[in-house]
């Protein structure tokens, strides 16, 4: 009930500034990198405090008006004990005339405010995300509740075979067993295949997870969940190339700066880079692809305002080799040196010096 | 050798003036036969309302053509002016380049005593007939009619009949002439024509009965003749040596100083001495014991010497009101201006230029604009490509002004640009007076004219997108306070009463902060002025 009780506070505080004359105000975080700081001993993106205030004006009206009617279904949902997608929230709002949105991008960006206004998680104003949060493979035991009887479930992913387990999008009440040794998180469906099909987390007694891109927010909650409860080191492996390392790589490790106010559980602090490094391109000699210039301005953009980077330097030179090698590489290209050269010779090798890692 | 020179010596004489401009009709603007009914129609016209505004009277016109069959038309043009006395009336009608105003500097329609000449000689070409002119000078005298041909060859009027006629009228001159020509109406046309002079002559009545036996009357709006234009005597920057040669020549000075005092404007006494000091010629020369070479020294001593702009009294300019005035009474717009420069100077001739622009309203927005010319408060309808107006029209950068524009062409957008050059002397590309000439002052001073007009038209238009934005921005207030006042009415559990309150007062805390806005809604009953039925002369038989 707290979140409802949010909801008609900041609604009662926008009444009563009505009635007094006064045009109301907004106020929420500002969602970017620059309104993120970085310490590395608490280990994930906090925000820095920047507000932007919406003050009720000719410009600002039909912004204004949405956010209302989204806090309005989102006490909604709350009180009915229910939970609409953020798919069928734009649907929704297609009864709201005037107020419609017209694209699901204006209504998760309202409700990503909303989320930053009361600083909650998503999922507690009853909005749930379309996205899967990720697959995963090895030695490991989830535990489950049936939906309809609510009986303890304990599913294997060891027993998928060639397929794999599904991050549900809720992952709070879910509960572990293993005897792995580390969580491998990879960026491609295509290489998980691959580890998959040859056991790869029988052979090096891991859990497999693939990512599919940039993680999910259940996905790295998940990670961190397993990761801390079962006190299991994170390694990840994605491609060789700037959106690998300051989109997927540094969302799982600290967060967004979007959603840098739920950062704080949805981040994986203890996570470590095993590949593929801008070095690895070099020492493997992968076949590389040219720098798109969306590459290189990520970069320069990272090495600018990504506090991340700012901390850790062994990320800066890297970005600045990859910047010199004009180069990058994916994980596939291992398959330059035979199909099943990942397996018996890159991760076995990465594995065995950290000191190629990076942080 | 010998021979063929001696040959080619019997080949050899005088080309009579007449004779050449029979041969090139086109210089004098024949050059087919719906721009002959027109240059005929403007030659008498243009004549009737110097004369008239010479006498100081208000001018009333009577136009009326009159289709006889086989492209062959009577036209006939009636003033109420000063007349013409009996002996001058075959000069004036049938001689080329014989005319009162080409030797006097002052501000007039006609210029060089070619126009109605011209017109009955075409007539007398094309279909073989005498022009019939009729005037009177006062009440008290004959009205003197006159039935005239033009001699070619020798450029002198043949007299076919000639009596004494009774005529009602106090004063005036009529003429009547047959011509080949055709009729149509469109942005070229006579209708046009009287339509414009009309506009920007609001002093002048006519009335005029088209070929299809129609009666318009275009009614007189200003009783205020416009000021007498002075006649001035030549500045010395305008006159060319051969000019000057025979100035020297023809005066009746006994010295070369009280020569250039005497027949020059703006040359006095000190002025005259410095001249002859930078000419190196004594005061007291005698004008007519000049040789070549002294008249060459003196000329350029002329344009070394720094001699004050000619005066612009010779030159009436319409007047910013009534530009205006005129463009509101055709064109139904939203926004008004005009602009009336300083005078100016090209070689010597003094000259104003005005322009006024009418915007918006029921004008084409897709189009390019209308732009209208005069000279002389004569409306010029042909070859706007090769006018200077025109070229400074396109010279100016329009786009600062909140209008489209490619380059090297017309603006685009609901815009008409009326551009007036008033002078003692226009200097026109041809004898037809249809193109002012290149001259880079006249370009200079037009493009000043029109950018301080644009300027003004800028203000107008930017204001009306500000208010546009502001009135949008309203809009949304309109549109989106109901939904602030249900999203609280649910969260809140309001009620309806509850929740039209928040709206109310919300719109209120909204508006406080906006301020009172003009009204920039375009208001068709606006325009007083605006004549719907004279706008539509001349534009819906474009197509006939």
């Amino acid at each position: 009930m707290r979140v409802a009780d949010e909801i008609k506070n900041v609604a009662d505080g926008i009444y009563k500034s009505i009635l007094s004359h006064k045009s109301p105000t907004l106020k929420t975080p500002l969602r970017s990198l620059q309104n993120v700081r970085y310490d590395p001993k608490l280990g994930y993106f906090e925000l820095n405090g920047k507000f932007k205030a919406r003050t009720l004006t000719a410009s600002t009206v039909k912004t204004f008006a949405q956010t209302l009617r989204m806090m309005s279904l989102s006490k909604q949902l709350i009180d009915s004990d229910d939970i609409a997608t953020k798919r069928e929230s734009y649907y929704v709002s297609k009864n709201w005339g005037d107020a419609r949105f017209h694209e699901q991008m204006e209504s998760d960006t309202v409700m990503d405010d909303i989320e930053a206004m009361l600083m909650v998680n998503r999922e507690q104003l009853g909005f749930i995300p379309e996205e899967k949060g990720g697959e995963i493979a090895g030695q490991l035991v989830v535990i489950d509740k049936d939906t309809e009887s609510g009986k303890e479930l304990r599913i294997d992913c060891t027993k998928f075979g060639s397929g794999a387990y599904s991050v549900p999008s809720s992952v709070e009440d879910l509960k572990f067993e293993t005897k792995a040794s580390f969580i491998l998180a990879i960026e491609t469906a295509g290489m998980f295949q691959r580890l998959v099909k040859h056991s790869y987390w029988k052979k090096a007694n891991c859990i497999l997870i693939s990512m599919g891109g940039v993680p999910t927010r259940s996905c790295r909650r998940f990670i961190r969940k397993l990761s801390d409860e079962m006190k299991l080191p994170v390694y990840a492996f994605t491609d060789g190339d700037p959106y690998g390392y300051l989109n997927i790589y540094r969302t799982l490790k600290v967060g967004s700066g979007n959603a840098a106010h739920i950062n704080k559980y949805f981040c994986v602090p203890n996570a470590k880079f095993l590949g593929v490094t801008p070095q690895d391109i070099i020492d493997y000699k992968l076949p590389t692809h040219p720098l798109k210039d969306v590459d290189i301005k990520r970069i320069k953009d990272g090495i600018k305002n990504d506090p991340f980077v700012e901390v850790h330097k062994e990320w800066k030179k890297a970005l600045d080799l990859m910047t010199i090698m004009k180069k990058r590489a994916e994980q596939q290209a291992l398959a330059q040196w035979g199909l099943n050269y990942v397996i018996s010779d890159y991760l076995p090798q990465k594995l065995a010096n950290q000191k190629t890692w990076l942080p | 050798m010998e021979n063929t020179a001696v040959e080619l010596a019997k080949k050899q004489r005088e080309i009579g003036v007449a004779e050449f401009f029979s041969r090139n009709r086109h210089l004098l603007g024949f050059d087919n036969k719906k721009k002959a009914l027109l240059t005929t129609i403007k030659e008498a016209v243009d004549n009737s309302l110097d004369a008239c505004e010479e006498a100081r009277i208000l001018p009333e016109v009577l136009v009326e053509i009159i289709d006889m069959g086989s492209d062959r038309y009577r036209i006939i043009v009636e003033d109420n002016g000063p007349g013409i006395v009996k002996a001058q009336i075959p000069k004036i009608f049938a001689k080329l380049l014989y005319g009162s105003k080409f030797h006097v500097l002052k501000m007039s329609r006609g210029q060089q005593g070619i126009g109605i000449s011209a017109s009955v000689m075409y007539g007398q070409l094309t279909t073989g007939r005498p022009a019939k002119i009729l005037s009177k000078i006062g009440a008290a005298e004959p009205a003197h009619y006159v039935e005239l041909m033009l001699d070619t060859k020798k450029n002198a009027p043949l007299i076919v009949k000639e009596e004494v006629k009774a005529w009602p009228k106090e004063h005036g001159t009529r003429i009547e002439i047959d011509i080949e020509a055709a009729y149509q109406g469109g942005s070229q046309s006579v209708d046009q024509y009287l339509k414009q002079t009309a506009i920007i002559n609001p002093h002048v009545q006519i009335i005029y009965t088209n070929p299809k036996a129609q009666q318009i009357i275009f009614p007189r709006a200003s009783s205020t003749l416009p000021k007498i234009p002075e006649a001035i005597k030549p500045h010395p920057y305008g006159v060319e040596l051969g000019v000057l040669i025979r100035m020297l020549q023809d005066t009746e000075s006994r010295t070369l100083q009280s020569f250039l005092t005497g027949e020059f404007s703006r040359v006095g006494p000190g002025t005259a001495k410095e001249i002859c000091s930078n000419a190196a010629l004594l005061p007291d020369t005698k004008p007519k014991a000049m040789s070549v070479q002294m008249a060459e020294k003196l000329y350029q001593a002329i344009q070394k010497t720094k001699i004050i702009a000619p005066s612009s009294d010779s030159i009436s300019p319409i007047g910013q009101e009534l530009i205006e005035k005129g463009l509101k009474k055709e064109i139904n717009a939203e926004f008004y201006c005009s602009v009336s420069r300083p005078p100016s100077v090209y070689r010597g001739n003094p000259f104003i230029v005005e322009a006024g622009i009418a915007y918006g309203g029921q004008q084409d927005k897709e189009g390019q604009i209308n732009l209208l010319r005069f000279a002389n408060r004569v409306p010029l309808l042909y070859q706007q490509g090769a006018c200077a107006l025109f070229k400074s029209t396109v010279g100016t950068n329009w786009k600062s002004y909140g209008l489209q524009q490619s380059n090297g062409s017309l603006p685009v957008g609901p815009c008409t640009v009326l551009i007036h050059i008033a002078s003692v002397w226009v200097p026109f590309t041809s004898e037809s007076k249809e193109a002012i000439a290149h001259y880079p002052e006249i370009i200079k001073e037009t493009k000043l004219a029109l950018q301080e007009c644009g300027r003004l038209l800028g203000n107008y238009v930017r204001k009306k997108e500000r208010v546009g934005d502001e009135l949008k921005k309203r809009g949304y207030i309109e549109k989106y306070i109901p939904h602030v006042s249900i999203a609280l009415g649910e969260i809140m559990k309001l009620s309806k009463s509850e929740q039209d309150k928040i709206s109310e007062m919300l719109k209120e805390v909204l508006e406080k902060s906006r301020g009172k806005l003009d009204d920039m809604e375009f208001d068709p009953e606006a325009n007083q002025e605006y004549d719907e039925e004279m706008a539509r002369i001349g534009k819906d038989e474009e197509e006939e």
